[in-house]
């Protein structure tokens, strides 16, 4: 997709939604540059529209700009499901409170409990940005902890392996064999 | 069927209510006590929440409203999704906090300012609309969705809102619907805040995070000005900045040539720059050439551009092991590697433009010297210690063996191919003498424990003058923050005394007549290397080494180098108590990673300094994306798409566009002569915010934030760009006087600011430009003009100024260009390491995509040859993913890691601990005596 002679231009100031943005880059050529404010919003400017904000907002509209429409769910029921997950990682994921994190690890390993992927057997943009705005807590986990969310552990190697989704950021070791197992005893 | 659970006095259930009312979607409705737990994943009670016939729930308000939305006809448009995040994200926590003061605390005024940021950037948004509605002339979900957050507070007509008369006549216009009516009515029965069924809902909720509000209104960043990119100027700076521009170049003479040699000078900021000496023995990549030496070469040109005295050195790092086995691969001596690859080192530095002051190296006379002299005098204060250490020695290769030339029998676990430091199989540390049946790797001969004495700089005794001048040092220089953690996490763990000396042939050789067979370790003679090379370069080199008072020493390094840096070598001039300069800031990057994985020699993955000049892609472009890239502050990867994107979105769109534009202007509107300048307020605006980016430049280069920097240099091209699309002086210049004089201010200002740019731009690209200088005809007295003391954005290029010839300064990079590049370096190795990345996790679907496309298919009925081809292709995979296993000999390297922090006293042991992650560094770390090389565990993937 050409966006004529200016391109399409990005700014945020925060690289956590920066490099989430990339993934779905496809063949949009986009600038990214990060202002001197610590802005959290992002914003994208096109030159074939007004400039829409939002990391959500973006990120949809480039999946589909890309052709990638699929990875916004299939059905509007699906679609629903992915937007929820979207909704959840901007409203509960970021700037989450420290002790907010038990009820949101709790809460997704509950859920992720009879799923491969947030919005069920099919990877989804949800998954892309979950990854990245759940990073930071996963990087902090204690091995045993790990083993505690194992719902969300798996679900998280597996995206983390997804190809194209890690980027910059370090991947996060899982251990194949459970260390801790004795709660019983 | 869907079932909707809503409860009383929750504002969000009003949302979905009155979108229900409006889309007319088929829903049964429950309602049910605030506490009622409806969704069985999450542990708090959540409401609203909509049950979906899959029997999955939606539990936000506004996924739920979008979702009936969609259902009922009306998919969300992006302008919809904005606004709807929007509320989720910026005026839900604001709302949350209003309602909190207003019906808890009864602060109806506090309330309504909590919540002015929003309101105000709402009111904006409606000015700017010409349609009643938010996103089209007839409602939308946002705007019931909005109108319900809203309409508790709204509604109350106690609270004064200040001045916005927009978003009152919004809100009223959406609470005539029929459905807002109702499901106002049904939710807080039409009484805002006053209703009862609210303060009952409020109390149940926690109290919103005071701290976040606060900071959400503390944030100007977010109001939509600054968003689109419009940094506010004040009054005052406009005029300030139209005062410097007027000023107009400065009377200052030209930067004077560099006369060699160059020492310190009275009464001028004297900058010792040093980047870590690369090892002979190799072709650098790409990693080390950003780690180090063009770091350093943007810091030096960047501060001879600001008139500071600045003396750059560095050379290769020549004398130990890793070069005498390369001698013996290459069938050379290890002197004749040292001129071979000496040569190549400072070949591809030349190609990638990086001025030295002076390349040396470590094999001179001057280092054997300066190295002796520090060591005599080291042992004169008693700061040397004596030690046996038993290692293994092979007497048929007449040499101590390095722990990775040692295999046997584990003293463990008896498996049978052990290393001599570390067990394959039962992953314990090993102490190579006490293998069972050792074998030379070389020659498979038993070697025999041999004693041999070595020489130990006594760290603990130098700890105390070592961490008085860190304290001075780290708290009035620029250290990177990863230079003071691996600094400070080594003195925490205490100093232990280090072997100076080795059984080897190849290295300056020990004065002392009881070590007559030994030569200096490499990390006590390497750093050394900066003086010796710095006194090839000038008998005066004391005048830079032996003068803290004149002198501040800046040292580059990737990280894997920093306590070699803050604390060895530092100890050693330390303790030779010469009044040496020592290191005032030290500048430590990250890791740059090749594409997914790392750079590897060994593996052929990568890019290496003398493969760049092959791609064709000029050494200016190269240095540009590296420095683009610079691992900052976190690791950061290569990646060739990348690569192509960055070259042709900052450089041909942004970067190359704008200061061909303006030259085009000035070239073919008005006769390669800068015209007349009237500046209007929108000029004098964009005056200041260039000169704001300009001061910030400055600001961020002192501090040695190389890549934050030319982010500035990217954001005054794109004002620049932006400038000239909204003044479009290509159409002024046919209109009539007034146009054309317009065409001829926006040219002028433009021409200015390319002139600017090609200051900023020259630490990162000296030929772009020089190019660009001729192309302006640049007067040779802007750089000092510019970068005097904070940053002067002066008019440089005045009314009449005669420009040369213009042409443009970038190529684009082709995608077939670039994905033949990627295969040419690593496509191979890199498609096996993604492989072996999946074999970590064998109990799950290795295979997700291609298993889940073969799945899909199958399901959709899809014809069996093309199910055929994509079965081949999984099996295919796991084919792959077998043979990678099977080859993969390499035990969890995680497993070792923790242990290798806990090595044992070097008195007893010729234990080495080694980096894994980098086979070439570890090389030459692995000795045959003790040594404790204590890394930061960093776990190989």
């Amino acid at each position: 997709v050409s966006f004529g002679d200016e391109g399409c231009n990005l700014e945020t100031g925060d690289q956590y939604n920066t490099t989430d943005l990339l993934d779905f880059r496809g063949c949009v050529y986009i600038n990214v540059h990060f202002t001197f404010c610590p802005a959290q919003v992002p914003v994208l400017q096109r030159s074939n529209g007004p400039a829409l904000s939002g990391l959500v907002t973006i990120a949809t509209y480039l999946v589909r700009e890309a052709n990638r429409a699929e990875l916004l769910g299939e059905s509007a029921e699906h679609r629903a499901i992915v937007q929820q997950w979207l909704e959840y990682r901007v409203t509960k994921v970021d700037g989450c409170q420290k002790e907010d994190i038990k009820t949101i690890l709790k809460d997704l390993n509950t859920y992720l409990e009879d799923k491969v992927y947030l919005a069920g057997n099919q990877f989804t943009l949800a998954d892309t940005l979950m990854y990245y705005g759940i990073h930071h807590i996963i990087v902090d986990l204690a091995v045993q902890e790990k083993e505690k969310y194992v719902n969300v552990t798996r679900w998280f190697d597996h995206v983390q392996h997804y190809p194209g989704i890690r980027n910059h950021l370090p991947p996060v070791v899982v251990l194949k064999n459970r260390v801790y197992t004795g709660s019983h005893h | 069927h869907m079932k909707l659970f809503v409860s009383e006095g929750n504002p969000h259930c009003l949302k979905v209510l009155a979108v229900l009312k409006l889309t007319g979607v088929k829903c049964d409705v429950q309602h049910v006590n605030h506490e009622e737990k409806v969704v069985p994943h999450l542990s708090r009670p959540t409401l609203p929440a909509l049950l979906l016939p899959s029997g999955m729930h939606l539990f936000s308000a506004n996924s739920i409203c979008r979702y009936l939305g969609e259902v009922s006809g009306q998919p969300s448009s992006d302008l919809n999704n904005q606004w709807l995040e929007w509320e989720a994200s910026e005026l839900q926590p604001a709302v949350a906090q209003a309602l909190h003061l207003a019906v808890l605390q009864g602060k109806g005024s506090e309330a309504s300012s909590a919540l002015q940021g929003q309101l105000s950037y709402l009111e904006q948004s409606l000015c700017k609309k010409t349609t009643p509605f938010l996103t089209a002339e007839i409602v939308s979900v946002a705007d019931v969705v909005l109108w319900a957050a809203l309409y508790p507070i709204l509604s109350d007509h106690g609270l004064v809102l200040g001045d916005q008369g927009k978003v009152q006549n919004w809100f009223e216009r959406v609470g005539m619907l029929a459905a807002c009516e109702s499901a106002a009515q049904e939710v807080l029965q039409g009484k805002g805040l006053k209703s009862e069924a609210l303060k009952a809902y409020m109390q149940k909720q926690p109290a919103p995070p005071h701290s976040q509000a606060q900071k959400r209104d503390n944030q100007p960043c977010n109001s939509p000005e600054v968003a689109d990119g419009d940094r506010v100027m004040s009054e005052e700076e406009i005029l300030s900045a139209t005062v410097t521009w007027a000023k107009g170049l400065a009377d200052r003479p030209m930067i004077s040539d560099r006369q060699h040699p160059i020492l310190p000078k009275e009464g001028k900021r004297n900058i010792l720059v040093t980047s870590a000496l690369p090892y002979v023995n190799n072709v650098p990549h790409l990693g080390n050439i950003i780690g180090c030496v063009l770091s350093a070469d943007v810091y030096a040109r960047y501060g001879r551009l600001r008139g500071w005295n600045v003396l750059y050195v560095c050379g290769t790092d020549e004398y130990g092991t890793a070069t005498e086995n390369k001698a013996r691969e290459e069938g050379l001596t290890p002197q004749q590697i040292c001129d071979k690859y000496h040569t190549v080192h400072a070949s591809i530095y030349q190609w990638f433009q990086v001025d030295f002051d002076y390349f040396g190296r470590t094999t001179t006379e001057k280092q054997t010297q300066i190295a002796q002299n520090i060591f005599w005098r080291l042992h004169e204060r008693g700061f040397l210690l004596e030690d046996t250490v038993e290692q293994l020695r092979c007497e048929m290769c007449q040499r101590f063996l390095a722990d990775r030339f040692v295999e046997g029998t584990c003293p463990f676990c008896a498996y049978p191919e052990a290393r001599g430091d570390q067990c394959d199989k039962c992953g314990k540390l090993i102490n190579a003498v006490e293998l069972q049946e050792p074998k030379c790797k070389v020659c498979n001969q038993t070697p025999v424990v041999r004693s041999s004495k070595h020489l130990f700089l006594d760290l603990p005794k130098l700890e105390a003058p070592l961490e008085q001048w860190l304290e001075k040092s780290m708290g009035s220089g620029d250290w990177t923050a990863n230079a003071k953690q691996i600094t400070r996490s080594w003195l925490r763990d205490g100093l232990k005394p280090r072997c100076i000396t080795r059984d080897l042939k190849w290295g300056t050789p020990v004065p002392h007549p009881d070590f007559s067979d030994k030569v200096f370790y490499v990390w006590f003679d390497a750093p050394i290397g900066y003086l010796s090379i710095t006194a090839n370069y000038t008998d005066q080199w004391e005048k830079w080494w032996k003068n803290p008072e004149q002198v501040e020493l800046y040292n580059f390094m990737a990280k894997d180098n920093v306590p070699f840096h803050s604390v060895v070598f530092p100890c050693s001039l330390l303790g030779a108590q010469d009044n040496y300069s020592l290191v005032n800031h030290l500048v430590a990057t990250e890791y740059l990673n090749y594409e997914d994985t790392k750079f590897s020699k060994s593996r052929g993955v990568g890019v290496f300094g003398d493969m760049a000049k092959d791609t064709g892609i000029p050494s200016d472009v190269w240095r540009f994306y590296l420095l683009y890239l610079r691992p900052e502050g976190q690791d950061s990867a290569f990646s060739w798409a990348d690569m192509a994107i960055k070259n042709n979105s900052e450089l041909l769109n942004n970067l190359g566009n704008f200061i061909n534009r303006a030259g085009m202007f000035v070239s073919k509107f008005f006769e390669n002569c800068v015209p007349a300048m009237d500046l209007q307020p929108e000029d004098k605006r964009l005056l200041a915010l260039v000169g704001w980016e300009l001061k910030q430049y400055i600001s961020l280069m002192d501090k040695v934030k190389i890549r934050d920097s030319l982010k500035c240099i990217l954001n005054i091209s794109r004002l620049g760009n932006q400038y000239i699309q909204v003044n479009e002086p290509w159409k002024k210049i046919k209109g009539g006087d007034t146009d054309r004089q317009r065409a001829g201010t926006v040219t002028g200002v433009s021409v200015n600011i390319a002139c600017l740019l090609s200051v900023m731009l020259l630490p990162y690209m000296p030929t772009v430009c020089q190019t660009i200088r001729e192309q302006l005809n640049a007067p040779p007295t802007v750089t000092a003009t510019m970068l005097q003391g904070t940053g002067n954005f002066v008019c440089c290029l005045p009314a009449g100024h005669h420009i040369g010839v213009v042409s443009p300064l970038f190529q684009k990079l082709e995608a077939d260009q670039i994905e033949d590049l990627k295969k040419r370096f690593g496509g191979q190795q890199v498609s096996t390491m993604v492989v072996r990345i999946y074999s970590t996790w064998p109990l799950i679907r290795p295979f997700p995509h291609q298993g889940e496309k073969v799945r899909a298919l199958k399901g959709q009925k899809a014809e069996k040859a093309v199910i055929a081809v994509e079965v081949d292709k999984l099996l295919d995979l796991k084919k792959q993913l077998a043979l990678a296993e099977g080859k993969n000999q390499e035990p969890d390297q995680t497993k070792g890691t923790k242990n290798t922090q806990h090595a044992p006293s070097p008195a007893t042991t010729a234990q080495a601990v080694i980096n894994k992650a980098d086979p070439e560094r570890a090389k030459e770390l692995t000795l045959a005596v003790a040594e404790q090389v204590r890394w930061g565990a960093e776990a190989e993937n």
